[in-house]
């Protein structure tokens, strides 16, 4: 069912967005909050894709988000420009324009096998004991990396504000947000795409009886394969935009708050609803910005707020449905999702 | 001499990994009556700790308007007796404030595994705000005199934590075998549904095994500030973390489990610290976890539970 | 040659023998029953020709190809399909969606295509809904589609059972109890249900039940078994009258006299 109806408002959306930003209308500020939105959006998604729909219970997310930040970097700062660590570019900067979604990709891919890690554990254990093993990945991840001296081990990692530069030196747009853009509508279209289809409800099936879908013959093995490498290769792609809005890293960044970040929009949504993830994701971006005069406080309003949201509206702000549900006449502008009462 | 070395390492292993014990116990009492993740309770350490400080300066006369004059050894029973209580009580009003209203509604355990994290968030920073950032310093209550036997050297502190662990692990297997409310304790881990069929309310045990496991990590705060005097309000979340780590290790849901890891946990950081670059030393005793896990998912004595088709 | 054979198949869960010399030979086309008291290690055979256990000892053989020790979804790519004691629908997923998903591994397309919605998928997708709505006109579930079967009456959720496990295309259907819970009418409708699917597909159909009318009604022989070992074989008539039968189900008769009479 091709739709494409929805491509073209979103595409209009951003362009739009981008006009502002290159105009002036959006300040820096108004912009960092919409990059980070679109990064949570990200984050959030593809953790739904473990811990919704196919029901598991992952506290490590920032870790592969950390492996895609590390290795985006790398790659781009070792390319692209004259750096202390790795010297002179080896390739021409102007080409960063063409080449950034190679590298952002590599960092993803690379967040793939990562999540392989935890992948193959979870072909023999589940529930509390795989939240261990994910938890382990996690802090494995950060512990390594500063631990390897050559990229700044604890003290961090840069240079990623000169690929961005030698991006703008070419064509001078907010390029950053131009590459968070395009990798919250890929995202979003590929989940939804997988989602959507017979053999991604295959991970569900998985999550409501595992059981019964071996007898069913799914292959589950590989079903949860793919769920966790996707899951965890979108997160290495929110992290590579991470490193390159903030142009600085640290494995300080990646641990177990960030993954609890990820958990809490992911719980806040609606477990096994994308576009619960997408809301929930923006609204906690903005909470988090609105709470920022609260200094400290806003760590215990947020969760304040958090808990009476379990409390009285447990399922979150979705629960298992889509905007779709709620509003069919929004059936026009995406595919229909068949079965959903 | 290396026999010396091991010896000391073996002594240094316990008193770490004793800490981790008695926390682990919090987790893995709660985890059997409710398979709870209570992701609070490496908060409810740093409470217990905090508030062990604040018990032992008032005793101490450090604020001005109140000064018994006690002989210091004394404050420091009292201290660990009130704090345990106090703590406890913070542990029964968050089960009661956060995780019940989601039981009643019977919600799926994960989302009060969040509710979980998000009360721990809330102790941490709560405290950051309420207190500041400043460090404390908890008082010296009693001499930490050092007795050399045999070259390895034996401190008054690690001597009292290892004792003190191995006398809870004495006592909470006695209550949880000989006494009504143990066994009902480990009747719900069973099968929660017969035990109120039973005539034992659920909620009075659930209740004491918070109160219970809230207790245990106050020791835990007031012996770890003892031995290692400076808090911080993110003092509970590493070794929280970690000393759920222990729990799963020895298998959740036993109390022997929870001893056996605690120990097992800390001869790992200890001797990996004894060979390797300290920056390495989470790094390897996270991998050994893994490496553990993987080939007994269910800990040292956990039972795996069969599902029947 | 037979379709399953079953040869001196034993199984132990540690000391405990759970079935016990078991020999079978199915035939194409035969609608077969396995009846016992309960605990007798009915569904332990199930569990061992549908691949969850290993068996201990024994063979099965499945079209001449020994299948014991293979997973699951592999015993089920060869032709077993099967349903459980418990109702176990998925239950996320409507009625249409469950029958659906259930042909998951015909679907012959993966992650990539399942993205980029390439004509294969496409393809794949039409013909998996197709044989799904086939099975839902055939079964009268029709109208239930975009139910979720927690939703749906006891037999009705039975029945969507059935259907999926009929969308594997199998060529033997093990049924585990299909007629538990139900009250008389749908019984009464379980019973042409099964006798039709065996006739409409041309499958066999070997099936477990406590319900005696179902048994009675439907097969055309039973095994009988107690304590995991085989007391009778034969034909509904013939079981219905063997002593040793009757024992095992209702104990033996007192002898007169041990009453003081």
């Amino acid at each position: 069912m091709r739709n494409y109806s929805s491509v073209i408002s979103y595409t209009t959306l951003c362009a739009l967005g981008v006009l502002a930003a290159k105009l002036g209308i959006l300040n820096a500020y108004v912009q960092l909050v919409v990059m980070y939105a679109g990064i949570n959006i990200i984050l959030s998604a593809s953790l739904n894709i473990v811990n919704g729909y196919m029901g598991e219970f992952s506290v490590g997310h920032a870790g592969f988000m950390a492996v895609g930040a590390y290795v985006a970097s790398i790659l781009n700062v070792m390319l692209f420009t004259d750096s202390s660590i790795f010297g002179p570019p080896l390739l021409p900067p102007s080409s960063a324009i063409f080449l950034f979604p190679v590298t952002l990709i590599a960092g993803g891919a690379a967040a793939a096998l990562a999540g392989l890690l935890v992948a193959v554990p979870s072909f023999k254990t589940r529930g509390d004991y795989l939240a261990i093993i994910t938890l382990a990945v996690n802090y494995i991840v950060k512990s390594s990396i500063e631990n390897i001296q050559p990229i700044g081990g604890a003290r961090g990692f840069m240079g990623m504000r000169n690929v961005i530069d030698s991006m703008e030196k070419v064509l001078n747009l907010p390029w950053t947000m131009i590459w968070v853009f395009i990798s919250v509508g890929a995202t979003v279209w590929i989940i939804h795409q997988l989602v959507n289809s017979t053999y991604g409800k295959g991970i569900v099936a998985l999550r409501d009886d595992e059981i019964a879908a071996e007898i069913m013959s799914i292959n589950t093995q590989r079903m949860k394969i793919v769920a966790f490498m996707l899951s965890s290769g979108l997160a290495g792609i929110a992290g590579g935009l991470f490193a390159h809005v903030l142009g600085y890293i640290n494995p300080g960044s990646f641990t177990i708050m960030k993954s609890t970040e990820a958990l809490v929009m992911v719980y806040m949504g609606g477990m096994g609803s994308l576009s619960g993830s997408v809301i929930s994701a923006i609204i906690f971006t903005l909470a988090l910005e609105a709470f920022r005069p609260l200094q400290v406080i806003k760590w215990v309003a947020v969760p304040f707020l958090l808990i009476f949201l379990m409390i009285f509206r447990t399922e979150g702000i979705m629960g298992h449905r889509e905007l779709t549900d709620i509003f069919p006449n929004l059936r026009r502008w995406f595919a229909p999702r068949e079965g959903r009462a | 001499m290396f026999l010396e070395t091991f010896f000391q390492n073996l002594l240094n292993a316990m008193q770490w990994g004793s800490f981790y014990a008695l926390i682990a116990l919090g987790y893995t009492m709660v985890y059997g009556v409710l398979l709870l993740i209570n992701f609070a309770h490496g908060d409810i350490f740093m409470v217990g700790a905090y508030i062990g400080f604040f018990i032992a300066t008032l005793l101490l006369g450090r604020y001005a308007w109140f000064s018994p004059g006690l002989p210091p050894a004394l404050i420091f029973g009292l201290t660990v007796m009130i704090t345990m209580i106090i703590t406890s009580g913070v542990g029964v009003a968050i089960e009661r404030v956060a995780y019940r209203p989601l039981r009643r509604k019977g919600a799926s355990r994960l989302y009060v595994v969040i509710t979980a994290l998000m009360c721990g968030l809330i102790l941490e920073n709560g405290n950051l705000a309420v207190l500041g950032a400043s460090r404390r310093s908890f008082p010296q209550l009693f001499s930490n005199a050092a007795h050399n036997i045999a070259g390895v050297t034996f401190t008054n502190i690690k001597v009292l934590v290892i004792l003190t662990t191995v006398l809870v692990f004495v006592l909470l297997e006695a209550i949880v075998r000989k006494t009504r409310i143990g066994m009902a304790m480990r009747a719900i881990s069973y099968d929660r549904m017969a035990v109120p069929l039973m005539g034992i309310p659920l909620d009075t045990v659930i209740v004491f095994t918070f109160a219970l496991g809230s207790s245990l990590a106050a020791l835990a705060g007031v012996l770890f500030a003892t031995a290692y005097p400076v808090l911080d309000p993110y003092m509970g979340a590493l070794v929280g973390w970690k000393a759920f780590i222990a729990a799963v290790l020895g298998g959740i849901g036993e109390i022997r489990g929870a001893i056996a890891g605690g120990f097992l946990l800390g001869f790992v950081e200890i001797f990996v610290a004894a060979f390797f670059p300290s920056t390495l030393r989470d790094l390897i005793a996270f991998s050994i976890l893994l490496v553990f896990l993987s080939v007994k998912p269910t800990g040292i004595f956990g039972v795996a539970r069969a599902t029947k088709i | 040659m037979a379709l399953l054979e079953i040869k001196d198949l034993t199984h132990f869960f540690g000391g405990l023998r759970a079935v016990y010399n078991l020999n079978l030979t199915l035939q194409g086309g035969e609608l077969m029953g396995l009846i016992g008291p309960n605990g007798a290690g009915k569904t332990t055979v199930f569990n061992m020709v549908s691949g969850f256990y290993r068996p201990s000892e024994g063979q099965i053989r499945f079209l001449d190809r020994d299948i014991g020790g293979l997973r699951p979804h592999q015993v089920t790519a060869l032709g077993i399909a099967r349903t459980f004691q418990s109702i176990r629908l998925w239950n996320s997923l409507s009625v249409f969606e469950n029958i659906c998903v259930s042909q998951h591994h015909q679907l012959g397309y993966g992650f990539l295509q399942s993205v980029l919605r390439t004509p294969k998928f496409v393809r794949s997708e039409r013909r998996v809904k197709k044989r799904a709505e086939e099975i839902m006109d055939l079964l009268g579930l029709r109208q239930f589609a975009l139910e979720f079967p927690k939703n749906l009456p006891y037999g009705l959720q039975r029945r969507v059972e059935i259907g999926r496990a009929l969308s594997l295309r199998p060529r033997l259907l093990l049924l585990d109890e299909p007629a538990a819970g139900m009250n008389p009418g749908e019984v009464g409708r379980l019973i042409e249900t099964i006798r039709w699917i065996r006739d409409e597909f041309k499958l066999t159909i070997w099936l477990i039940e406590h319900h005696m009318r179902v048994v009675m009604n439907v097969c055309e022989n039973m095994l009988v078994l107690d304590f995991g070992e085989t007391i009778a074989e034969g034909r509904p008539d013939e079981i219905r009258q063997d002593p040793r039968v009757i024992k095992a189900y209702l104990g033996e008769e007192e002898p007169v006299h041990a009453r003081g009479i």
